[in-house]
């Protein structure tokens, strides 16, 4: 089972270690994570991905939760909220197959981002399984480097941070 | 005002009387500032058991205990007191020095990553950054420390922080922690489900942990289980939560503990758990607790509700709190049948296998010396055989029994001992050991003497490390390795080294006199017990 959660924590120092630390001394697993500021610039969304059975998923949470630095957590759930990730690829890719490629991308609805003469780098933002697909597709070419973001996610509606009380 | 005077000041506010540490260049500010206050700090002989003089000096008291220490080296040997402390859920203050701030991950001399280090056995720390954050991390420290689920709090303060001017010093009030609020009360709804689970229930029980003592709700807990006459059983950590006396108590559960103890767990029908892990050593296999039982869970931490047993209604808030809502409910019910049960199962049990005649039956040396001792007493057990035999033969009588139970360290009760007498300096306190958990804390010997700290001391000498041996000798097939102490050192010779009293047994000879006359010693002292090298456990 996957899960995705958000966390809201506090902007201290380490607090990116202390919660990394807790997972793998634990043995929990991390698929991805992403941090960055929210709209609030004292706190910090991180979002994590994790997998593991229900109880781990449970043990997951209450131990994450119970961290001090870690204000809020939620489960993102996929009927609720939306995920996206961002994923850069390198191609190898002559000027003579470039044409193909342009148009596959477009398919995609993929941005390429920078060409040299036996190269390209493309841009593609999506759900995970979108960009799983699109790397399939990509299979008939030299796929040279990928760096994939991770997660990054929130829930429907109008909560938010800004509805956090002190 | 320097950071260093600052953090002695929120010391004293927080009513800190006493603390334990050891000194270096990196700590020398604050115990310079420690100088012009009536707080009282003892050198010990390792940083190690600073930490357990302090976790002593809390679980008696009930306040977090402080301990204090250098950079580097000084703070690694905090490391194996604090994770015990943590292991317990010991509310500690942990005090670190550390190099100038600006000199932080250039691996200069004495430099040790202490908070990164630490992490995983502290509840939470701090490394001080600006001497403005002082008060505010010390109140929020305390106040981490002891509520909840305590646990140590590790603040590390760089020597340029301890050296800095301090403007405007204020302790604050109150502390304003967005991410941090330990729910106290439980609610309602699952308090009230206990009532319609215990008018269901046949064979209700109680297993009481050490969140029990840790909420001081010993009293609480022998009035509920009074009320329906629902028989107790503990955990290591629960021992002297319930006396001996008390016919509702049925002992210990767990690998070590009485037979109808783990009996009364696995035919209970309701099993109401209070601040207890369920962890392996209690129950070998927690799946079968919930098989066919109702289990209510009681903790303060709701991460260990559903950890090692899924229960069917878990209540998530202060134990104390939660027993005094609790005594506002009713139920009839009527348990004598089950009673009579455990009383029956209580009276078949095999009693140990003496060990041979010329050797002190560490069975009944603890009994007879918990008979001996004062009521409220502090017994202190080690780890190891001699842990073992103290579990299950200590007889509490409304004092406190110590030992380290989570983490299993050895060398914890002379150091804890220290602590706990310093605690209360009224109160009987004796350290109960064997030869290798002796030589671990050995040096404190000289703390304990330097500072008049009359603790009673007693030595189980079988010669081996005889926990492990045990093990090997059913495992290895009696391949014994790394276990034999031999017979140095002599202790005669190292009472009359420190100066302190010195008592030796050879058998159950005149074991009461003898035990008696010991502990009416004013003076501090060491009763050496010759053990039988191969008795066993059970």
């Amino acid at each position: 089972m996957i899960k995705v959660l958000q966390l809201i924590v506090d902007n201290t120092s380490g607090v990116l270690s202390r919660i990394s630390g807790l997972f793998s001394r634990r043995g929990y697993n991390i698929e991805s994570i992403t941090a960055g500021t929210t709209a609030d610039p004292r706190f910090t969304r991180i979002t994590i991905v994790t997998s593991g059975d229900e109880d781990i998923l449970e043990q997951i949470e209450k131990q994450v939760g119970k961290l001090i630095d870690v204000r809020d957590i939620r489960v993102l759930h996929p009927d609720e909220s939306v995920y996206r990730e961002l994923v850069l690829i390198k191609v190898r890719v002559g000027e003579e197959k470039r044409q193909p490629l342009v148009t596959l991308c477009d398919v995609f609805r993929s941005k390429i981002i920078d060409i040299s003469k036996d190269s390209m780098i493309i841009e593609l933002t999506g759900t995970t399984s979108k960009i799983n697909a699109f790397i399939d597709v990509l299979s008939d070419y030299e796929i040279l480097e990928i760096a994939r973001t991770g997660i990054a996610g929130l829930r429907r509606g109008s909560d938010g941070i800004v509805n956090f009380k002190d | 005002m320097i950071g260093s005077d600052a953090i002695v000041k929120c010391l004293e506010k927080e009513g800190v009387t006493t603390l334990f540490g050891y000194p270096g260049v990196a700590i020398c500010p604050f115990f310079n500032s420690i100088l012009n206050t009536k707080i009282e700090s003892i050198l010990v002989r390792s940083e190690q058991n600073a930490a357990h003089a302090a976790s002593g000096y809390a679980r008696v008291t009930g306040k977090p205990g402080v301990c204090v220490a250098t950079s580097g080296p000084g703070a690694t040997n905090l490391i194996t007191g604090i994770a015990t402390a943590y292991a317990d859920s010991i509310p500690l203050i942990c005090i670190t020095g550390q190099v100038d701030s600006k000199l932080l991950g250039s691996d200069v001399f004495q430099e040790a990553d202490i908070t990164g280090a630490a992490e995983s056995f502290v509840k939470y720390s701090y490394l001080i950054k600006d001497v403005a954050d002082i008060p505010r991390i010390m109140k929020e420290a305390f106040h981490i420390a002891t509520t909840g689920r305590k646990g140590p709090v590790l603040i590390d303060v760089p020597i340029d922080v301890q050296n800095s001017t301090i403007t405007g010093f204020k302790y604050p009030d109150s502390v304003n922690m967005r991410t941090y609020k330990p729910t106290v009360k439980g609610h309602a709804v699952q308090i009230k489900k206990v009532r319609t689970e215990l008018a269901k229930a046949k064979r209700p029980l109680i297993c009481a942990g050490g969140g029990v003592i840790l909420s001081c709700a010993q009293k609480e807990l022998r009035d509920f289980s009074h009320t329906y006459s629902i028989p107790v059983v503990s955990t290591m950590m629960g021992i002297s939560a319930m006396t001996n006396d008390d016919p509702l108590y049925f002992g210990m559960i767990g690998n070590n503990g009485k037979s109808y103890a783990n009996r009364a767990m696995k035919e209970c029908d309701l099993l109401i758990v209070i601040g207890a892990r369920i962890a392996d050593r209690a129950v070998s296999s927690p799946d079968l607790v919930t098989k066919d039982t109702v289990l209510i869970h009681i903790d303060v931490d709701p991460a260990e509700i559903g950890k090692n047993v899924g229960p069917t209604i878990p209540i998530v808030g202060d134990i104390r709190s939660i027993f005094n809502d609790l005594a506002k409910e009713s139920a009839e019910c009527d348990f004598h049948a089950w009673l009579k049960t455990l009383q029956g199962y209580k009276k078949a049990e095999k009693p140990r296998k003496a060990p041979r005649r010329k050797y002190v039956d560490p069975a009944k040396f603890i009994t007879v010396l918990s008979e001996a001792l004062d009521k409220n007493a502090v017994y202190v057990a080690d780890v190891g055989q001699n842990q073992m035999w103290s579990c299950g033969y200590y007889i509490a009588k409304g004092g406190r029994f110590l030992t380290s139970g989570g983490m299993g360290t050895m060398g914890y009760s002379i150091p804890a001992a220290i602590g706990a007498k310093k605690a209360d300096m009224k109160r009987d306190v004796v350290a109960v050991c064997g030869d290798g958990s002796f030589q671990m804390s050995m040096c404190e010997l000289a703390t304990m003497v330097q500072n008049d700290i009359p603790i009673k001391i007693i030595v189980f000498n079988n010669g081996y490390l005889g926990l492990v041996r045990e093990y090997q000798h059913n495992t290895y097939k009696a391949n014994y390795s790394m276990v034999n102490l031999g017979t140095c050192p002599d202790l005669s010779k190292i009472a009359e080294a420190y100066d302190l009293l010195y008592w030796r047994l050879d058998n159950n000879t005149d074991m009461e006199k003898e035990v008696k006359s010991f502990l009416a010693q004013k003076k501090a002292g060491i009763m050496e017990c010759m053990l039988d090298p191969m008795d066993t456990v059970k």
